[in-house]
């Protein structure tokens, strides 16, 4: 019996067990094999989603589906919390004491935020990586009355790289239509000395900030909000005064991948070969998605185009072979859709070698991104695109 | 060059990473650091000699130097407030 244990039931652990197994159907009904998802929850949640509670009308409980509906019938679902991995005895043990062998193991465990690492943040600024915080932004914005907004990026790395901006000009769009704009001034402070990490979306993002009279506040890395000046204070000794304040909060891998020595602290990034996907030097444990620590997008679409590549790398060792095809490595393909706000959009889509070149913001990417949107349930963790 | 080597208080091995990986990284050493420290940052990124002495500069800090070395660059800088 080889037994492959997944750890999270995000985009890039769900396809990779279902792709797994269609590769493996008939390994895993002769019980040759066996294919195991490990989530906290149950529930897989479509988390590019949040952003739309704030800012297009979309409902929390549209966002999530049992993990179980998701999963093909071959894969057996666990539902428990991971408290460590034991890489000498190949186990991962469970907070209730359930303990997990494995052959491959596949980390697929996301990031995890930490508004409370700064002083205030929770009282004073908004977000928009849960739900329920995105319903208290959309609260907020329906009571602003007109004043200065500032939206920044606490710390990198972070999920969804563009969110921010696309926050930012979605808002600058709302106040003009709600007749707030001369009333108001929107700010946007990226912590590196660009808008965005990516020169040419920088190049792309810079003159619509310009032309929507968006200020641009670069290398300001949000070190204290001070609650009653109603300012934010930057580590480079900038201040900025606010009336709404929405900020990306910081973002760390999970604390038992740390504990069990799988990825170094502070961050907890797993230390990932950015082609084959391997967690250091190990030749059966794999990461993907937001738990890496590439130098990409922490992005559903990272995961779904890495999941493949891990997918045929535990085939081949299930099968006695090495990785062959197209997706023995992974070539850091990426693909964004980018709203600029007023009904309009444009797509990222690059990889290792090649930086986006995005096109020209239209309707039609905007459209195509709440198609992706509402879909995203019947076609990604399926495998279906 | 410079023609002596300063006392570097701790050296910053951001070899492999990506922009904005080692400004980052210089970020977090300068924030667990004392002022009169001195960093190095190394760096294989082409964009560092470039974003990080800008950053140094927004930030009040002093450049020391910025060497090339073989295939990486070393930012040297003092933190100043």
């Amino acid at each position: 019996m080889h037994r492959i244990l997944i750890l999270g039931g995000g985009v890039g652990g769900t396809l990779t067990a279902n792709l797994l197994a269609r590769r493996l159907k008939k390994q895993v009904d002769r019980r040759d094999a066996e294919i195991t998802v490990v989530d906290a929850t149950g529930a897989h949640i479509y988390q590019p989603g949040f952003m739309y509670i704030a800012m297009g009308g979309e409902r929390a409980e549209k966002l999530q589906k049992s993990e179980r509906a998701l999963l093909d019938d071959r894969v057996r679902l666990v539902v428990g919390t991971v408290d460590r991995v034991d890489e000498v005895a190949r186990t991962v043990t469970l907070a209730d004491g359930t303990a997990l062998p494995y052959d491959q193991l596949v980390l697929a465990t996301g990031a995890r935020i930490l508004p409370e690492a700064i002083e205030h943040f929770e009282a004073e600024a908004h977000h928009f990586y849960t739900a329920a915080a995105a319903l208290r932004l959309r609260k907020a914005l329906d009571a602003f009355t007109g004043g200065k907004v500032v939206i920044g990026i606490a710390s990198m790395p972070y999920k969804c790289p563009p969110a921010p901006l696309e926050v930012a000009f979605l808002i600058e769009s709302e106040l003009r239509e709600r007749g707030l704009r001369e009333k108001s001034e929107v700010h946007f402070a990226s912590p590196i000395g660009r808008a965005f990490t990516i020169e040419s979306v920088s190049e792309m993002a810079t003159p619509i900030l310009e032309e929507k009279n968006i200020e641009l506040h670069t290398f300001f890395n949000v070190e204290t909000i001070d609650p009653e000046r109603k300012v934010v204070q930057s580590l480079e000794g900038e201040e900025l005064p606010y009336d709404l304040l929405i900020l990306v909060p910081p973002h760390k891998g999970q604390q038992f991948l740390m504990d069990s020595g799988l990825a170094p602290a502070p961050g907890g990034w797993l230390p990932t070969d950015r082609f084959t996907l391997r967690v250091g030097d190990r030749p059966n444990v794999y990461a993907l998605g937001d738990a890496t620590d590439l130098p990409l997008s922490k992005a559903g679409s990272t995961a779904h185009f890495e999941a493949p590549v891990v997918v045929e790398n535990v085939v081949a060792t299930v099968e006695g072979r090495a990785p062959s095809g197209k997706h023995a490595t992974y070539e850091g393909k990426v693909m964004c859709f980018f709203e600029v706000g007023d009904g309009k959009g444009t797509l990222l889509q690059f990889d290792y070698d090649h930086p986006p070149k995005p096109p020209k913001p239209n309707q039609f990417w905007h459209l195509g991104k709440i198609v992706f949107n509402k879909t995203y349930f019947h076609t990604v963790p399926k495998g279906r695109v | 060059m410079l023609d002596t080597t300063p006392n570097i208080t701790r050296t910053i091995d951001a070899r492999g990473s990506f922009c904005p990986g080692p400004l980052m990284e210089l970020i977090r050493g300068i924030r667990e650091s004392q002022v009169g420290d001195i960093l190095a940052v190394l760096s294989s990124d082409k964009g560092s000699k470039i974003d990080i002495p800008k950053w140094i500069e927004k930030a009040g800090h002093r450049l020391i130097v910025v060497e090339a070395l073989d295939g990486h660059d070393r930012i040297i800088v003092e933190k100043a407030r």
